[in-house]
């Protein structure tokens, strides 16, 4: 029941949006996000509401360090 | 999509695999890091973490499972709730078959309760709107990340003008039992995987009071392969360094400070308590109850809950499972007696349990 799913803001219609994961559409408020979000943004939305929003510029960043694990510096 | 897929790259996984086996040379004892999440369980479990990770460095399950920590008096309550024909039970669907002392919702459903599962708490707030002669009792379990949603659910009926939503609160709060199972020696805990979504509501710096009483590493980690295998590489690299700080690998979505419009309505609502946890008992400050101006949707207070002290079954490892002192395999009920389709603990319920983890991906 905690499960937080990553997901595809679709469209908005006021406080509530679509989102897409995997080809399944849900339903979400965004009444608990602190931040706007527009169509194309990705949240994570946990019980009918989206609790985060995902940042792009992070998760490449994430990726990025993930794949360097060989390199020197990540050896302590 | 993007936001999964890159995490699940098997190569990355082996490769950060083969990085974390030799950090953990440089070890001088075995650490033992805890995974506070049950969906951290349930992916260290489908991906089969735990065989990739040296014999030195040992992941222990915790209390992170909303359901499994839910204690067996309060599905006695719900089940008291269900027996008023006035009343409709709303509820997540993993609470159905969560055993209460004699009963489980989805028996009592089968004999003809009213009992509905709903996705969003505002569904219950809908379900109340349209069955103005009955009255809908919400049941409210879940930690940070799922409190907020029901505060926003109560704030909705309120502005309705609704007289007949409730909520059956049993909210939890995180890091309370993390202190509690830093203390203990028999666990020997020397880091956290701490919870994800939790964070992204309560933020990174939740944890630092923990990190100054104890000294233990804590990295914020999120779901996905790569994402655990990096939390466990952040925390050996501190453990290695002889540090403990707070980091936050699931940068993507937690910062530091969590969302404050989400803490905001929590508050609003919900005032700290004490609160009992499956296993580990009362702990104090851990919980989340209705504050008094709400009281008209407090099921608590709109109902006379009596009910009897529960019974639980003495042979259940359930309160040994969620400390991480026990695995599911351990329990000489474990995949016999107790299965998913007849659970005998909570652990077995909901997907994120440690043991219905283990029963599915582990055997
Ligand atoms: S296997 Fe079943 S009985 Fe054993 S600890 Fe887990 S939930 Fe309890």
């Amino acid at each position: 029941m905690c499960l937080g799913v990553p997901m595809k803001v679709l469209s908005k219609d006021g406080d509530n949006i679509v989102a897409e994961v995997d080809g399944v559409q849900k339903e979400a408020s965004v009444t608990l996000l602190g931040e706007e979000v527009a169509v194309g943004d990705y949240v994570i939305v946990h019980a009918g509401f989206a609790i985060s929003k995902l940042d792009e510029e992070y998760a490449e960043e994430t990726i990025r360090l993930m794949r360097e694990v060989f390199s020197d510096e990540d050896m302590v | 999509m993007k936001f999964q897929d890159e995490f699940r790259d098997r190569a990355l996984v082996q490769n950060m695999a083969d990085n974390i086996r030799r950090m953990a040379q440089r070890l001088d004892a075995p650490v033992n890091f805890m995974e506070v999440c049950g969906t951290h369980t349930m992916s260290i479990y489908q991906y089969g973490i735990r065989s990739l990770l040296p014999e030195n460095v040992r992941l222990v399950s915790g209390p992170g499972c909303p359901v499994c920590v839910t204690p067996t008096g309060y599905v006695d309550k719900a089940l008291a709730c269900a027996a008023d024909p006035l009343n409709i039970v709303a509820t997540f669907g993993d609470m159905l078959r969560v055993p209460g002392s004699m009963s489980s919702l989805m028996e009592q459903r089968a004999g003809g309760a009213d009992i509905r599962i709903v996705y969003s708490p505002l569904d219950a707030v809908a379900l109340a709107k349209n069955n103005p002669e009955r009255r809908v009792v919400f049941l409210g379990v879940g930690f940070e990340t799922t409190a907020p949603t029901i505060a926003v659910s109560i704030l909705e009926a309120a502005r309705l003008k609704l007289k007949n939503y409730c909520v059956l609160a049993s909210h939890k709060t995180m890091p309370v039992p993390m202190d509690i199972l830093t203390g203990d020696p028999e666990l020997n805990l020397k880091g956290y995987l701490c919870p994800a979504h939790v964070s992204t509501v309560i933020g990174g710096a939740a944890y630092r009071p923990l990190v100054e009483k104890y000294h233990i590493p804590c990295v914020v980690t999120g779901f996905e392969p790569a994402d655990v295998m990096q939390g466990i590489e952040m925390l050996l690299a501190q453990t290695l360094k002889k540090e403990s700080r707070v980091e936050i690998q699931y940068s993507r979505a937690v910062t530091w400070e969590g969302n404050l419009k989400a803490q905001t309505i929590l508050h609003q609502l919900f005032e700290p308590c004490d609160a009992v946890w499956r296993g580990l008992g009362v702990l104090p400050g851990s919980g989340l109850a209705i504050r008094a101006d709400y009281a008209e949707f407090d099921a608590e207070r709109v109902m006379a809950l009596d009910v009897p002290d529960a019974v639980e079954n003495p042979a259940c490892r359930c309160g040994e499972v969620l400390k991480g002192k026990q695995t599911p395999f351990q329990c000489p009920l474990f995949a016999t007696i107790c299965t998913p389709e007849s659970p005998v603990g909570a652990c077995m319920v909901s997907s994120e349990g440690t043991c219905a983890a283990a029963y599915k991906y582990g055997r």
